[in-house]
């Protein structure tokens, strides 16, 4: 039995909702105005994020807990001092839409520790180390493919040899795929560190924060 | 009352100011030095140094019932003196019972410092008694928030912590203070409340972009002007007010944005969204040049993103550009603070737009959609009528206080709210429990204004502890239970959406609230008629102390118009029937 069944409800009135006035137009789900007929999904893209912060207990946790607080796809994270005493540089691969990028320099910028953020969009210079633990059945072929690859061995054992990469991230994905043949047993990534390149400043900050 | 004086030592009555020996007190000298007149709390071990410090200072402590309690009295104390609103709580469960308020000032940007106290550094990590990671607990919900680690700059930090939580966008913020820190050694003042060098919110938006945004505005053909709750924060209701009525341009409100605009002012659409006017919606829904100031686009507010004001150019006013294009992309984007940039864009503006088809269309939409309710000549009593009764039998200056549900959107609907700081209430966070601390808090900042709490039952009994408060500070507030015995919004939406599968949502029995506020030492009020009504909104209003006045309301009454959880804003339902 319907509570609401006897009571009338005839104080509310006017032209009920398919007797109104319409918009013409239509939002996506990112708020943005848009044609309904011609309506697409934003494509995600993939980019470096460069953050300049101070180096302060938590902040790293800050940083983390933020993007993970607003669903921020991060692909990797990278955190280590700068020149600068009390400075640290994070930087960040994330996967997002551009209005999802926006949002996550916004919401960087908004940390108090975060002196500066940017996008490091043109041709940065990136690089990222990989260290591979392989079986040490073929230490020869093991030996041949890290010089290719302009690899170190670490250390070299009779059943495991330890070698580490470096470079960009394509470079990093192919030299695991051309370790995979000796039976990878274990892997560590850093993540990119990444720099803008030439004389363009990654964080342009005043004489308060150097 | 007599039995809460302090046992005064002789040298309780110097008032010279206490030398600054240990970090509680340059705590409490920064505080001294911010202007805090007043301060919610309650003690436990690990604050007790702080506490101890204030027992030689001027500020007023309120000692509260509960932590959550004082948080959101210091909240609503924020809201109504626009200064930042302190609480204390000691460590462990003292700091967690904070955080429903600081996560509801975080949500509504309200200034807010919480000072809690901490186990003694070297303990720290080691599970100790009380102990809580209260500053990686509270992280995601505060502005900003510090682990003092010094007794020599522990008042700095409380200060820097004031001065962000009042400037730029405002927002609560925390220190954590470890009793080693707040014993030990400290000579120094700590100064003016200053906020560290990597915050620089902005003041003024880009003149280009005010340009561009007044030109978009001037030649709309259906402006609209959408104020949301940073229009008060940044005291910017005069320049709102001048603006709308230079040009004419109707005016719609978020929930946090009531009191920016007169409502009873024929530009007024009052609130639009979820429970918002039928002409709010019609209005939010058809505009298409929306000036948005000071507003994070909620989705209470929006209904579904791909329906709100989808034929609008977005001019967005705010002071914290993460809101921006956050979940409505803005055409025009003006950074700064409301108050300037709306002084910017009044200076910028060389003509007004011509809106008068608009204007006419807004006032058509006020006749076919009045606020209105259907009440029959006895009981059971509609909830509307006895908000506008109070209404009626105040000034315009009176507080209201809501806690969440049924009841605060009546409270939004049904009183006319005319002036800024008079609408306090737990908006994003939607915080049951909210009204009747927010009431002490109110009234403790505003001891001239009249503060009417507006409570539901449901609500009422998650705070209600706080009435011990009110009467110990005597605070002169009355507080209206419409008692419907359920949670009334869940029970609306079981009726709605669930099959009228009312599990959990009804009481089979609620207190007496009227004996409760007599057991606690308030006046109580029973009111079952509307004969019976009159003379309780008399006298409850007299009455030189706290009241409750317990209204047993009609409980088949819900809440309309209603846009549906992201539904279209311009389907809005006037009826069950409708949704």
């Amino acid at each position: 039995m319907s509570r609401n069944q006897n009571v009338k409800r005839d104080g509310l009135e006017g032209p009920e909702p398919e007797e109104r006035q319409r918009p013409v137009g239509r939002r996506n789900a990112q708020g943005i105005r848009v044609d309904p007929e011609v309506e697409a999904e934003p494509q995600s893209r993939r980019t470096i994020i460069s953050a300049y912060v101070e180096n302060e207990p938590g902040v790293l946790a800050r940083v983390s807990g933020l993007f993970h607080r607003r669903q921020f796809n991060i692909e990797s994270l990278t955190v280590g001092p700068t020149q600068n005493d009390g400075y640290s540089r994070i930087t960040l691969v994330i996967e997002e839409p551009d209005p999802g990028i926006e949002q996550a320099k916004k919401q960087l910028n908004r940390l108090l520790p975060v002196i500066h953020v940017r996008e490091l969009d043109s041709n940065p210079v990136a690089c990222e180390l990989v260290i591979l633990k392989v079986d040490g059945d073929e230490p020869d072929k093991v030996q041949a493919i890290t010089e290719m690859y302009d690899g170190e061995a670490l250390d070299a054992g009779p059943r495991t040899i330890t070698v580490q990469i470096t470079g960009d991230e394509s470079k990093i994905d192919d030299a695991i795929d051309a370790f995979e043949q000796f039976g990878i047993r274990e892997i560590a990534r850093t993540g990119q560190a990444a720099l803008a390149r030439g004389e363009e400043e990654t964080a342009v900050v005043d004489e308060r924060h150097t | 009352m007599s039995g809460e004086q302090k046992q005064a030592p002789a040298d309780a009555t110097d008032t010279t100011p206490k030398p600054i020996e240990t970090g509680a007190d340059a705590v409490v000298r920064a505080l001294e030095n911010a202007g805090v007149e007043h301060l919610f709390g309650v003690q436990g071990g690990a604050i007790m140094p702080v506490y101890d410090a204030l027992y030689h200072s001027e500020m007023h402590h309120i000692t509260m019932a509960h932590e959550q309690g004082a948080s959101h009295a210091a909240d609503a104390y924020g809201i109504v003196s626009g200064e930042p609103g302190i609480c204390l709580a000691t460590s462990g469960p003292g700091a967690t019972n904070l955080v429903t308020g600081l996560a509801d000032s975080n949500m509504d940007s309200d200034p807010v410092v919480a000072l809690t106290g901490q186990v003694p550094t070297d303990f720290v990590g080691s599970d100790a008694f009380q102990e809580t990671d209260t500053v990686g607990v509270t992280g995601p919900v505060t502005k900003a928030n510090f682990f003092a680690d010094d007794s020599r700059t522990v008042g700095r930090d409380v200060g820097t912590a004031f001065a962000l939580a009042e400037h730029g966008r405002q927002g609560p913020t925390l220190v954590d203070l470890p009793k080693d820190v707040t014993n030990g050694p400290a000579e120094e003042d700590p100064g003016e409340p200053r906020t560290p060098t990597t915050y620089n919110p902005p003041e003024t938006a880009a003149p280009d972009a005010v340009a561009e945004a007044a030109v978009a505005l001037a030649a709309a053909d259906k402006p609209l002007i959408l104020a949301g709750g940073g229009v008060i924060k940044a005291e910017a209701c005069e320049e709102l007010r001048s603006f709308a009525i230079e040009h004419e341009i109707p005016v719609v409100t978020t929930m946090p944005g009531i009191g920016s605009f007169p409502e009873d002012h024929e530009l007024s659409l009052e609130m639009a969204g979820m429970h918002g006017t039928g002409y709010a919606n019609m209005a939010i829904t058809m505009t298409d040049c929306m000036l948005a100031i000071g507003t994070r686009f909620d989705d209470r507010l929006t209904g579904g993103i791909e329906t709100f004001a989808p034929d609008a150019e977005i001019i967005h006013v705010d002071i914290d550009p993460a809101e921006v294009s956050k979940n409505i992309e803005a055409d025009y984007p003006l950074i700064g603070d409301a108050k300037a940039v709306l002084t910017q864009l009044q200076t910028a503006m060389d003509r007004s737009p011509s809106a008068d088809e608009w204007r006419e269309q807004c006032q058509q939409w006020k006749a076919e959609y009045p606020m209105d309710y259907a009440a029959p000549e006895d009981e059971p009593i509609k909830p509307q009528y006895v908000v506008e009764a109070y209404d009626l039998a105040t000034d315009d200056d009176t507080i209201v206080t809501t806690g969440v549900g049924q009841h605060q959107m009546w409270a939004c609907q049904y009183w006319s709210y005319t002036e800024p700081r008079t609408w306090v209430s737990s908006h994003g966070l939607g915080t049951m429990g909210y009204g009747l601390p927010a009431a002490i808090g109110a009234k403790v900042a505003a001891p001239d204004q009249d503060v009417v709490c507006f409570d539901g039952d449901g609500s009422f009994l998650m705070t209600c502890q706080e009435l011990s408060v009110a009467v110990r500070e005597n605070l002169d507030i009355t507080v209206v239970v419409l008692n419907n015995a359920a949670i009334g919004m869940v029970r609306q939406w079981q009726d709605a959406f669930f099959g009228e599968r009312h599990m959990a949502s009804e009481y089979p029995w609620v207190p007496e609230f009227d004996k409760l506020a007599e057991a606690f030492g308030a006046a109580g009020f029973r009111v079952d008629t509307y004969d019976e009504l009159g003379d309780a909104v008399e006298e409850s209003l007299a009455y030189d102390g706290p009241s409750v006045v317990d209204v047993h309301i009609d409980p088949e009454e819900n809440v309309y118009p209603m846009v549906p959880s992201g539904g279209d804003n311009g389907l809005f339902a006037l009826a069950e029937d409708q949704l």
